[in-house]
């Protein structure tokens, strides 16, 4: 259809701001929680928007789990589901699920492992019955082991060279004490995954892929009744035995604040990091903690992407965040700029963390951060995958069922006084620990006269350089 | 499935699409306007881009980064971005935001001008500089976007240069470059306003004629040089980058038949049996059979001017020489043009074509940037509803035709990336392929 329309004036007309109208009700998709009988348990949200569905499922077996040593295992597992079963090898799994229009993955991270699958409604049954295979027969074929174990020693090559996800890496390593499982990639290092056995996954697999320790998440175009027959069908006399939850040291390597250069000649710009230590997920200042982060780094328009990007040029974007794990994991400051400003850059960052802990924010800043998450809280959840994961959320670190009612009250309930109580009690300015990969020669007596901690430089492997 | 489409154009030219969605109390606006790397004036690489960064610093009533603080204080989510012919913005908001965010784009496409301060040049200036740094020159393999283009367009082509730019033409850029550029390319008459989500489409169209309707239309623009291209390459050009990487990677590019053209669906088909996903060809041949590459895929830039590119891109594994990595994708590619495909591959990439589409369209932002695509590049937004047809239509021997037309080693282009070696003294097979570095060759 096509019209014109005999709108405009011949003025150039300047019309003032105008007022918003009334938010409508917006609700978080209701959902259903069951199990079956074999301890197997679901979560299904029926979504009545388009022929679409994501399948999550959710195992006891993340990274946290890597027995000592076998760092990496807990990744190596739940990637080799879509290596093949006992009837059909890997490549014959991908094919029928991509026949189907499918897409499919599967991997872990700190705290689970997850298979994700988003199919049309009509492909749902055919799904499920590829899951239930997937689930129940992995042939873990040595050679398959062998591949992805190699695919994952590329991947330690390539990440030498790659200063983001090097600087990651790094303030990791730097953070945690070393029995920490966090003080190590999730994937695993170099000697630990070239350890790592056909025989090593089959135990880790019998310990911890079972029906006790699973959850099953469905979200889309479905009826309860029908996922639970199909779960029913493809899972329900799966058997084996009730893992006990993984757990990790989250203590860190030292309690005073200190800067680690990694070191790489030519780098044009500087990774920097700047950080402690967080939070566990479930905490009871979790809510004042995401406001206070959010005016700090975590907007646009937070203090420190303002100062940093918006007042001195100094960088193209810097934010901070929580990555939230059921244990302490990280809060960081991440931001690239260039080398000759990376110490300005540094003490702009620790200038912002003390003054959001001395005085209260404004007003205004508070508003920003509360009225955005308030808003912003429908457009989260536009797809069937995105429910999927506010799900699992829930799952992963067992928040109350009412947990995303109740949430715009909660985010609109926090006041600046709790800000500054969060960042006084959740920012530690004193323990403070300074990740740089780029050119040390070029940052590193800019850095020293900061006089912010001991410096050590390392090569991107990691060593005392 | 089909989603609902309403079109009309206000008298200044300003094209307008809409679908309304009520299914949640979520907006979504964009905003096209036809300009891009490709309408920069020589010496002025880089500019559309910084361009659309000054869009953020304000208009006659909006402060510097107010736009960002208005649309987050809404519960919004925005941004924008820069291609070889269009720029967009764009905004998803609590459907109660939806004045505010027409207000927002009518104020910076009338008003903008009044905002401009040197200083503001200046710092998004270091801003974009730092974008650079951070997204090309300090990425490993990070140069390829610019690369790639330089190699597969002749110099005097449009998509040829650089779209980030060069740091000496970003320094170049002036106010006057700013008013000019302001004044040449946005104009209602270049731009397309897409709205989808929960709005009322009567409601919708009084706001943006209040809005929109008194910014008058430009006074057209510069028509950009031929686009026209041969089908073919011509040969077989090779360039060799020596880079701070691990691996090889090659990117190897095929002029390919323009987005929206019939024959443009054989191509993307042929991608996706070729690279899309873990069960494409690629990836179990080189990947999961052979175990010689860490990555493979491969994907078209859908150009709707001149001639797309069909890509492929693969990075080996530690252990295979640069050199050889060419010779295998090149063996998969004449397996294809020699063998064909078969019903299943194409029903396969068909398949996940359909998923896609379903899943894409839960989205409103997602939605009105369609809209605003195919209302931009064929002036039909309806064509988003014809898409997967198109792909259905597909059949294996146009594929085939494809294949035996567009993949062959008349049409080739080489960008490989290789380890740089820091002791000049260890010669290895791959320091005789980079002694060619930066140079073009037609063989």
């Amino acid at each position: 259809m096509s019209a014109q329309s005999n709108g405009g004036s011949a003025v150039l007309e300047r019309l003032p701001r105008p007022a918003s109208g009334a938010p409508r009700p917006y609700q978080f998709p209701r959902f259903e929680r069951t199990a079956l009988p074999n301890g197997l348990k679901l979560v299904i949200a029926p979504i009545a928007k388009l022929p679409i569905a994501t399948i999550t499922i959710l195992l006891d077996a993340g990274a946290v789990c890597d027995p000592p040593g076998r760092y990496g295992l807990a990744q190596l597992t739940a990637k080799l589901l879509l290596e093949g079963t006992t009837s059909g090898d890997g490549t014959a799994i991908i094919d029928r699920f991509e026949r189907l229009g499918a897409s499919i993955d599967a991997h872990a991270d700190w705290d689970v492992a997850s298979v994700n699958v988003t199919t049309l409604t009509d492909k749902l049954r055919d799904s499920f019955e590829l899951l239930g295979e997937v689930m129940r027969a992995p042939a873990f074929a040595d050679r398959e082991v062998e591949r992805l174990k190699n695919e994952r020693l590329a991947e330690l090559l390539q990440l030498r060279a790659e200063p983001r996800g090097l600087a990651d890496e790094m303030f990791s390593r730097f953070l945690y004490e070393s029995s920490s499982r966090y003080a190590r990639s999730d994937g695993g290092d170099e000697t630990s995954v070239r350890g790592l056995s056909r025989e090593a996954v089959t135990a880790f697999y019998e310990k911890r892929y079972s029906p006790n320790g699973t959850t099953i998440i469905v979200a889309g175009d479905v009826q309860p009744g029908e996922v639970e027959k199909l779960a029913a069908e493809v899972l329900g006399d799966w058997r084996g035995k009730v893992p006990t939850p993984g757990s990790s040291s989250d203590e860190p390597a030292r309690r005073e604040r200190a800067v680690h250069i990694v070191s790489k000649s030519d780098a044009p710009q500087s990774e920097l990091r700047i950080g402690h230590v967080g939070l566990p997920r479930r905490h009871p200042d979790y809510f004042s903690a995401v406001i206070m982060n959010a005016v700090l780094g975590g907007l646009f328009s937070s203090r420190i992407n303002l100062n940093l990007r918006e007042a001195h040029g100094y960088t193209y974007g810097a934010s901070s965040y929580f990555d939230w794990r059921r244990q302490k994991g990280p809060w960081v400051v991440a931001t690239a700029v260039a080398s000759d400003v990376t110490h300005s850059a540094a003490v702009e960052v620790i200038n912002e963390i003390e003054r959001i802990r001395t005085a209260p924010i404004s007003n205004d800043e508070l508003t920003l951060a509360t009225s955005y998450l308030d808003g912003v809280f429908p457009i989260r959840f536009e797809t069937t995958s995105a429910i999927a994961a506010a799900l699992t959320t829930l799952v992963v670190y067992d928040l109350p069922d009412d947990w995303y009612d109740v949430y715009r009250e909660r985010v609109r309930a926090v006041t600046t006084g709790d800000v500054l109580i969060a960042a006084e009690r959740h920012l530690h300015p004193e323990t403070l620990q300074m990740v740089v990969v780029g050119n040390a020669a070029a940052v590193r007596e800019r850095i020293e006269a900061m006089a912010f901690g001991p410096l050590r430089v390392y090569d991107v492997e990691g060593r005392p350089a | 499935m089909r989603i609902p489409i309403e079109t009309f154009r206000l008298t200044n030219g300003l094209f307008v699409t809409f679908s309304e969605d009520h299914t949640a109390p979520i907006v979504a606006v964009n905003l096209w306007y036809h300009v891009g790397s490709a309408n920069e004036r020589d010496g002025r690489t880089g500019f559309a881009h910084l361009f659309e960064h000054m869009l953020f610093q304000g208009s006659a009533d909006v402060g510097a980064n107010e736009h960002f603080e208005l649309i987050q204080r809404a519960g919004g989510t925005l941004n924008g971005s820069t291609w070889l012919d269009r720029t967009n913005y764009f905004e998803t908001v609590p459907s109660n935001q939806l004045e505010l965010v027409l207000w927002l784009e009518a104020n910076r496409m009338g008003w903008l001008l009044p905002a401009m301060t040197q200083q503001k040049l200046d710092t998004q200036r270091d801003v974009v500089k730092n974008e650079r740094r951070w997204s090309v020159d300090n990425q490993p393999y990070g140069t390829w976007w610019e690369r790639l283009p330089a190699l597969a367009f002749p110099e005097e082509h449009p998509f040829h240069h650089s779209l980030i730019g060069s740091m000496a033409d970003l320094d170049a850029a002036s106010l006057e470059d700013i008013k000019h550029f302001f004044a040449t390319y946005y104009t209602p008459d270049n731009a397309v306003l897409s709205i989808a989500g929960d709005f009322d489409s009567v409601e919708a169209r009084a706001l943006i004629t209040k809005y929109f309707g008194s910014i008058p239309p430009g006074r057209g623009k510069p028509p950009l040089a031929d686009m026209t291209l041969p089908a073919t390459f011509g040969g077989w050009k090779r360039v060799v980058v020596e880079d701070d990487v691990m691996l090889p990677r090659l990117f190897l590019a095929f002029r390919a038949p323009v987005f929206g053209s019939k024959q443009y669906y054989a191509s993307s088909v042929c991608s996706a049996i070729l690279g899309l996903r873990k069960g494409s060809r690629l990836y179990r041949r080189l990947v999961r059979d052979r175990q010689v590459a860490a990555e493979a895929q491969a994907f078209t830039y859908d150009l709707t001017k001149g001639a797309d590119l069909f890509v492929i891109d693969v990075t080996a594994r530690p252990s295979l020489a640069p050199e050889a990595l060419e010779r295998e994708v090149a063996d998969e590619v004449d397996l294809l043009i020699r063998d064909g495909v078969t019903e299943e591959e194409v029903a396969r990439a068909v398949a996940l074509v359909q998923t896609e589409f379903v899943a894409a369209m839960q989205s409103a932002g997602d939605r009105a940037e369609r809209l605003s695509l195919f209302a931009t590049y064929f002036k039909n937004p309806e064509l988003v509803n014809e898409q997967v047809e198109q792909y259905e239509r597909v059949t294996v021997a146009d594929v085939n035709a494809f294949a035996r037309e567009r993949l062959g080693e008349e049409n080739r282009a080489s960008l490989l990336f290789v380890p740089r070696h820091e002791n000049a003294e260890e010669k290895t097979p791959s320091d005789e392929i980079a002694a060619g570095v930066g140079s073009v060759s037609q063989t």
